[in-house]
């Protein structure tokens, strides 16, 4: 399981008139988009406007008003308990475990997701993101940078289909930005990348934005 | 299932990195059984008060440290974590099977300091006591977990789980303080299987509603 | 309008007649009542009593009911239905202890006995606490209406333990309770015919009242939070 190997495979994520309120007050209505090739997708709005929300419904935390999401995996729609196997999310608000070391969070991830821990494949990730000689310590011990670099190995360690990363480049330094925007331009080869955001650098890679100012009410 | 053995072995390393529950629930039992021999003082207490003495200790030992599992998932955001995890049901299994845990070795501490300490927590069928014991703690551990899944969500988890967990787990523990009266009356188990049968389909009723409902209350 | 005159009418004559009409040991005209032995003239409680605690339990069933509706369609006007019941099953339960504390007193000797009944009633008083306690201490309205749902499911679960099985195991004084020597419900043997049709109208007249407080109380609770809303 090295990305050199990964396979491609038609992965596609199908939204219609998608609608999400919090009681009674609308977040959303009426999104309607299909992604069925790789590439990089931008979900853009200001503060408060549904990116985080829309990006979990993504992920199957949430549920849609109405409307309705579904995955995709070649011929076979995938159930909704299971997309988190097809998904890496990154984001602010994803917390890592801080009584452990980085690498005893990403072996305890991927015993829950119920894969082998292969030592290669983690030591390999986190040489890419320059947190290698760390890797034993506590993530207590970890500044937020460190952190976001630690959740995006955790994403990228079960090789997703899909990537949703909310706010990626948050608390990162240049080097950090750097180097995430690498793997994003590397990934988005053949997956679906998921960039919800408000930075005009990050909105300025993707192929195609879904701003959500424009579905608040109609 | 393996999935939730690997939440289970999560929670078990976690603990030993923090110690959580051996200090503050170890202490917590200390402290409720000293309060007890104070109030009694000199006074020889009979044999039912023991054993309702050693249910309102399991009970209030297991509100003060089962809401855990899910409280600290929730209040360090570790939650949303989980969700992309797993599963819901291996995420309910896995916390379950560390309350389990949890409630048999806190339960038996309490039951042998009860019986190193009151001369009179005797039974003159151990075995009937032991049944009812094991049916028991894995009924207390299955409503406590559901109730701690719903507390983590709610504001002032606190106060509020002894006030969502009693009504629920009023059933078991009636049920268990009559058994352990008629374990210390000497019951067979064959005399007492109609409240055994029951303890058991309370198990088999909590953790099947646990588990249809575990969904809805842990996607947000 | 015309039913709730109806209602009214009903209420009033159930009232008069279940508090006024004699009960005499020889049932002779259309308005006595016969002397049922243990009960004597505690029993026209029953009127007040049983239709309280049947209300209790229906306005139980209707928030689970509603319950299960939310979670099936995630339609907040469920949860104001099965908060209003809840609500009212609330008020009933109350007024079913005390009924029932007061029949005690003079049927048993003490107001309270922890008799199986009374214990299921207090269990019940706590879950309806619980939920208040529940619902007062989430913010966000979708997910006060969930746990509130998930938890007043949970609880009836609980609640064949209460009925079935609690008096079966413990001692009991109230009818139905496994020691019972009365032999079955005294609504079939030990009345006489006009004290089961006072008995059956105030059942009727009790479960529209308390349809017609739902009702009003669910809707005014739905415009009570939409105005909320356009407020803030």
């Amino acid at each position: 399981m090295t990305d050199g190997t990964s396979r491609i495979r038609e992965y596609k994520i199908e939204i219609n008139n998608l609608t999400k309120n919090f009681g009674r007050r609308l977040i959303f209505k009426g999104i309607d988009r299909v992604y069925d090739r790789p590439g990089i997708y931008g979900i853009s709005g200001p503060n408060g406007s549904g990116k985080s929300t829309i990006v979990k419904i993504f992920c199957g935390i949430l549920s849609p008003n109405s409307g309705t999401i579904t995955h995709h995996s070649g011929a076979s729609k995938i159930e909704s308990n299971v997309w988190y196997r097809h998904i890496g999310f990154v984001s602010p608000y994803l917390v890592l475990y801080d009584e452990f070391t980085a690498e005893e969070n990403i072996a305890f991830f991927s015993a829950i997701r119920e894969i082998n821990f292969d030592a290669g494949r983690s030591d390999f990730l986190f040489e890419k993101f320059g947190i290698i000689d760390r890797k034993n310590d506590l993530v207590k011990t970890y500044s937020s940078g460190m952190k976001q670099r630690l959740k995006f190995i955790g994403a990228l360690y079960h090789n997703p289909d899909v990537l949703i990363f909310d706010e990626p480049t948050s608390n990162l330094d240049i080097a950090g930005k750097e180097t995430v925007y690498n793997v994003i331009k590397e990934l988005s080869k053949e997956k679906i990348v998921f960039l919800a955001s408000n930075d005009r650098e990050d909105i300025d890679l993707c192929s195609e934005v879904l701003d959500l100012n424009l579905y608040k009410s109609k | 299932m393996k999935s939730a053995l690997a939440l289970l072995k999560k929670d078990f390393s976690s603990e030993i990195r923090t110690r959580y529950a051996i200090n503050s629930l170890g202490m917590f039992i200390v402290v409720t059984v000293s309060v007890i021999l104070f109030s009694i003082g000199n006074e020889k207490i009979n044999e039912y008060l023991t054993g309702g003495l050693f249910w309102v200790v399991v009970f209030f030992t297991s509100m003060s440290g089962l809401s855990r599992a899910f409280v600290s998932e929730e209040e360090r955001g570790t939650a949303l974590t989980l969700q992309l995890l797993a599963k819901p049901e291996s995420i309910y299994s896995g916390k379950f099977l560390f309350n389990v845990a949890l409630v048999f070795s806190m339960n038996l501490i309490i039951a042998v300091l009860f019986s190193l300490l009151f001369e009179m927590f005797l039974f003159k069928n151990l075995l009937l006591f032991v049944f009812a014991f094991i049916v028991g703690n894995v009924g207390v551990a299955a409503s406590s977990t559901i109730i701690a899944a719903i507390i983590a969500k709610a504001g002032s988890k606190g106060t509020l789980y002894p006030v969502l967990a009693f009504p629920i787990l009023l059933p078991l523990i009636l049920t268990l303080i009559e058994l352990t009266k008629q374990a210390m009356d000497g019951n067979t188990v064959s005399d007492s299987s109609v409240e055994l049968a029951v303890l058991f389909c309370y198990d088999v009723i909590m953790i099947s509603a646990a588990y249809l409902l575990f969904d809805f209350i842990w996607k947000d | 309008m015309a039913w709730k005159i109806f209602l009214f009418v009903l209420m009033t004559l159930v009232c008069i007649a279940g508090i006024t009409f004699p009960i005499v040991e020889e049932p002779s005209k259309w308005y006595h009542f016969p002397l049922i032995p243990g009960l004597e003239e505690n029993a026209k409680i029953i009127f007040f009593h049983v239709p309280t605690s049947w209300i209790t339990v229906i306005a139980f069933l209707m928030s689970t009911l509603y319950s299960v509706r939310y979670l099936r369609k995630k339609d907040l006007d469920d949860d104001s239905k099965a908060y209003t019941a809840a609500q009212l099953g609330m008020i009933f339960c109350i007024l079913a202890t005390v009924t029932g504390a007061v029949w005690a007193k003079f049927a048993w000797g003490s107001f309270w006995s922890w008799d199986p009944r009374q214990t299921s009633i207090f269990a019940l008083l706590l879950i309806y606490g619980a939920l208040f306690a529940l619902r007062s201490a989430v913010d966000g309205e979708e997910k006060r209406a969930t746990l509130s749902s998930v938890y007043s499911i949970i609880a009836f679960v609980t609640v064949p333990f209460f009925i079935f099985i609690m008096p079966r195991i413990m001692k009991g004084l109230h009818p139905g309770s496994a020691d019972d020597t009365n032999a079955g419900p005294i609504v079939d043997f030990k009345m006489n015919s006009n004290m089961q049709v006072v008995f059956y109208l105030s059942l009727i007249a009790f479960t529209i009242l308390y349809y017609w407080m739902w009702n009003v109380g669910y809707r005014s609770h739905i415009v009570k939070e939409k105005l909320q809303k356009q407020i803030s």
